[in-house]
């Protein structure tokens, strides 16, 4: 099967694998240059990245496919990586050569990936990386003998200093143009099972094939050595008769014959390995391993180590919240002078207000996000290609495995603090999906900083100011805490049940490779750096735009805005205290006739448990694409005009004397006040974290959940907390 | 001395041994041989993490963290 261009021209594909952190992603960049085509591989949450091979006269795509330490699949997103090697994954044409990419300070480990790869009947080139440190650290790698032992090129390369890269750019031409026979089956470590097992690979074969069934000899060797694995199951499901059982009972008699499953494949690879690197490789222990030892010994320490790492944080995060206020302030301020640019072209109607509270509006909500989501991954790809990441990783597992996650889920919700949508873009440091999945699903409830001016307009208005212990303590800043931590301690039980009903089975697994320390390479983490940017821009970016303009239309239309068009421009003409008064009572009717405010009157009975008149309700469903409108909204909804704050006075005033139509009771009591902090809290009001979920795993299932999820506690809560505060009072 | 068989979880801080064996044939048993733990093998231990869970080795010239609940399927032998 090969891919056709517009020019008629064939496409021919190559594959990359290797472990993790063996630098594979540099040498994809090194190999393609920036321009990667990121997708999803169809069914799964694994991403698909393509590349162009640059600086060849043939047409060569290169799939970078995601590390691995074996091609044993348990799951359908393991199976990735064998399906697309094997040419088995209907919408991408089968690779005619794989590059497996290794590690020469670690050289048994990944030749143990490539001893399966060198199985599959695809040609290989085996790629030495980092060999800059090879020679730097004295170990020593005989390329040429490995390359006569396997039949295959063997290269070296320094994908962070571009060396080796065009050498390598020739190999893989070179093999694509002369088609070499292969391994012969004596070469490979398959030859080394034990040969009960090639009896009952042989019978398996057979019998399948008397079955209409023809899967590659690999396939059927991980049928019968995974217990419960990928192919194992798909074939089971195949609605193949009898074929659970023949499993069962192979795996029964090769046990019977001494050759325990899975243990005699790992065995007999990793002799193979031996034998194969004898004399070609030097084992001894690399200097950067025991120099990592040392530095180990102090950033894992007891106390050191945990002082060290809050150490960290504490500049990462202070980091983001310093270094993100002037960017963004920018931000903002171009934001303010488009709009002011827009109104001094066009006059006000609904093209102005569609460019202005629309287009802008969602542009500028999206850009906002920028600096914070470019310095969180600055630091990311530093702590990560230095090392230091899964130390944190490793420091903090204790702790996030009492609600059955994973040292690795620390940061990714730490950051949402600051904000959820580079928090869910950080899950993908976690390798395990079903922990990524439940990280991904709580990152909203961590409460970030948009929720703190929604915090702080209440508490300020309705929290009384007392104080205790001699003025130390004062029940504002209480109550402020808690609702900063509310999120927190209510996503404990949401992960427990996360992990219990959606993403049971698995046991909980941590076997995390702590590479040795090095220094971060700039090529590597400004890569990293551009390609999340381009990312978030981009995929969530379009769709976080788009619910904004539908907000918009639905607080626009249906109403008539002449009135307030002629109102506003006059007052661009001379500005007048009784005019701006005039238009704010206009835009609070015509936002109450509006589509979003006739919803907000039929939903009233709804919010009502709650506490809240229609016009809450209103500004809590225009705040669904961003919560921090809702200070805005409500500010127009009790008509003071737009662009209040939630230190102003006057909003502050209003919103106390508000009051319900039926008996002049105020609408604002601590309950209230409270209900509206608790719904805040939990609710998943921000359309660029669910379009970042939506991103992340390659399906609405998700982003709806979450939402769903989200509101439905949100309620809850808001009900509970005022349903208390009446029965208190 | 006589060798001492037991498990991965009680080797001290800079104490090495050999692997026996894996216990169990599920996903596990089967990630930790992968990673290269297999008998007759040779490990060491570096240091725990700070909450005393996981816990930091040297095999096969690689440093790897493991749980506990992972460790303890490790049988070794350790010449006491």
């Amino acid at each position: 099967m090969l891919a056709q261009t517009v020019t008629g021209q064939n496409v021919r594909v190559v594959a990359l694998i290797g472990n993790p952190n063996t630098g594979k992603s540099s040498l994809f960049n090194a190999l393609c240059g920036m321009n990667a085509r990121v997708g999803n591989y169809p069914g799964v949450t694994v991403e698909q990245k393509v590349g162009r091979l640059s600086g060849s006269t043939e047409l060569i795509d290169v799939i970078d496919l995601p590390g691995t330490y074996s091609l044993a699949a348990r799951s359908a997103d393991e199976a990735v990586a064998v399906n697309v090697l094997s040419g088995e994954l209907p919408q991408q044409t089968a690779p005619e050569l794989a590059i497996v990419i290794l590690d020469a300070s670690n050289v048994e480990r990944n030749l143990y990936l490539f001893s399966q790869v060198y199985e599959l009947g695809i040609p290989v080139i085996a790629v030495f990386n980092m060999w800059d440190r090879v020679e730097s650290e004295g170990l020593s790698v005989d390329a040429e003998l490995l390359s006569k032992r396997l039949g295959v090129p063997v290269l070296c390369t320094s994908a962070n200093r571009r060396r080796g890269i065009e050498q390598l750019k020739r190999a893989i031409e070179e093999s694509l143009s002369n088609r070499t026979d292969g391994p012969k089956p004596e070469q490979l470590a398959r030859a080394m099972f034990p040969p009960a097992f090639h009896q009952e690979t042989l019978a398996l074969t057979n019998w399948l094939a008397e079955n209409g069934r023809k899967p590659s000899m690999y396939q059927v060797d991980r049928m019968l050595i995974d217990t419960d694995g990928h192919f194992q199951k798909t074939i089971c499901q195949s609605g193949l008769p009898g074929i659970a059982d023949r499993i069962d009972e192979a795996r029964k008699r090769l046990g019977e014959a001494g050759c325990k499953v899975p243990m005699f494949e790992t065995k007999a690879r990793y002799a193979w390995v031996r034998k194969l690197i004898d004399g070609a490789v030097t084992r001894q222990e690399s200097r950067s391993a025991s120099s990592s030892d040392r530095i180990d010994r102090w950033l894992t320490h007891r106390w050191i180590g945990m002082l060290f790492f809050v150490l960290v944080m504490f500049l990462v995060f202070q980091s983001i919240t310093l270094f993100a206020k002037l960017p963004m302030d920018g931000i903002e301020w171009l934001q303010g002078q488009s709009s002011s640019l827009v109104e001094s072209v066009l006059g006000p109607g609904a093209l102005r207000s569609l460019i202005v509270d629309g287009v802008i509006a969602g542009f500028g909500g999206v850009m906002m996000f920028l600096p914070q989501i470019a310095i969180l991954f600055l630091f990311i790809a530093i702590l990560e290609d230095c090392g230091y990441m899964a130390r944190a990783a490793f420091v903090m597992d204790k702790l996030m495995s009492s609600v059955g996650l994973s040292g690795k889920s620390f940061l990714p919700l730490m950051s949402s603090f600051a904000c959820a949508v580079p928090g869910i873009m950080a899950t993908r440091t976690i390798e395990s999906r079903k922990d990524r999945m439940v990280t991904l699903l709580i990152a909203p409830l961590m409460s970030c900083s948009a929720r703190l001016p929604v915090y702080i307009l209440m508490v300020s208005a309705f929290v009384p100011a007392t104080r205790y212990a001699g003025g130390w303590i004062s029940l504002q800043g209480i109550v402020l805490m808690v609702m900063q931590s509310l999120g927190a301690i209510v996503a404990i039980p949401v992960a427990w049940v996360l992990k219990q009903f959606f993403f049971p089975g698995e046991p909980a697994t941590f076997l995390m490779e702590l590479h040795s320390y090095k220094w971060p390479s700039v090529r590597v983490i400004q890569q990293r750096v551009w390609e999340r940017v381009v990312a978030f821009v981009v995929r969530a970016g379009s769709l976080i735009v788009c619910t904004s303009i539908l907000v918009w239309a639905a607080a626009y239309f249906p109403g008539d805005h002449t009135q307030l068009d002629t109102i506003l421009i006059e007052l661009e003409q001379k500005p007048s205290e009784a005019l701006q008064q005039q238009a704010n009572v206009l835009r609070s009717e015509l936002i109450e006739s509006s589509f979003l405010g006739m919803v907000g009157h039929r939903i009233e009975p709804i919010v009502k448990p709650l506490g809240w008149d229609w016009k809450i309700g209103v500004a809590t469903i225009a705040s669904f694409p961003a919560r921090e409108v809702i200070i805005a909204t409500l500010g127009t909804i009790y008509s003071l005009g737009s662009g209040e704050t939630h230190e102003s006075e006057g909003l502050q005033e209003k919103l106390k004397a508000a009051r319900w139509p039926e008996d002049g009771r105020p609408v604002f009591t601590l309950g209230t006040a409270l209900s509206i902090m608790v719904f805040f809290a939990l609710c998943a009001q921000c359309s660029a974290t669910l379009m970042t979920i939506r991103r992340e795993t390659n399906s609405w299932r998700w982003p709806i959940f979450s939402f769903v999820y989200m509101t439905t506690l949100a309620y809850i809560g808001a009900w509970l907390t005022y349903q208390c505060c009446q029965w208190w009072s | 001395m006589s060798p001492v068989k037991t498990t991965l979880d009680e080797l001290h801080p800079g104490e090495t041994a050999v692997i026996v064996e894996i216990i169990g044939d599920d996903v596990v048993a089967s990630r930790l041989m992968e990673m290269g733990l297999i008998e007759d093998e040779t490990i060491g231990m570096i240091g725990r993490a700070p909450m005393g869970d996981p816990t930091e080795y040297s095999v096969r010239g690689y440093r790897i963290s493991l749980r506990k609940n992972e460790s303890v399927r490790v049988i070794i032998r350790k010449d006491s």
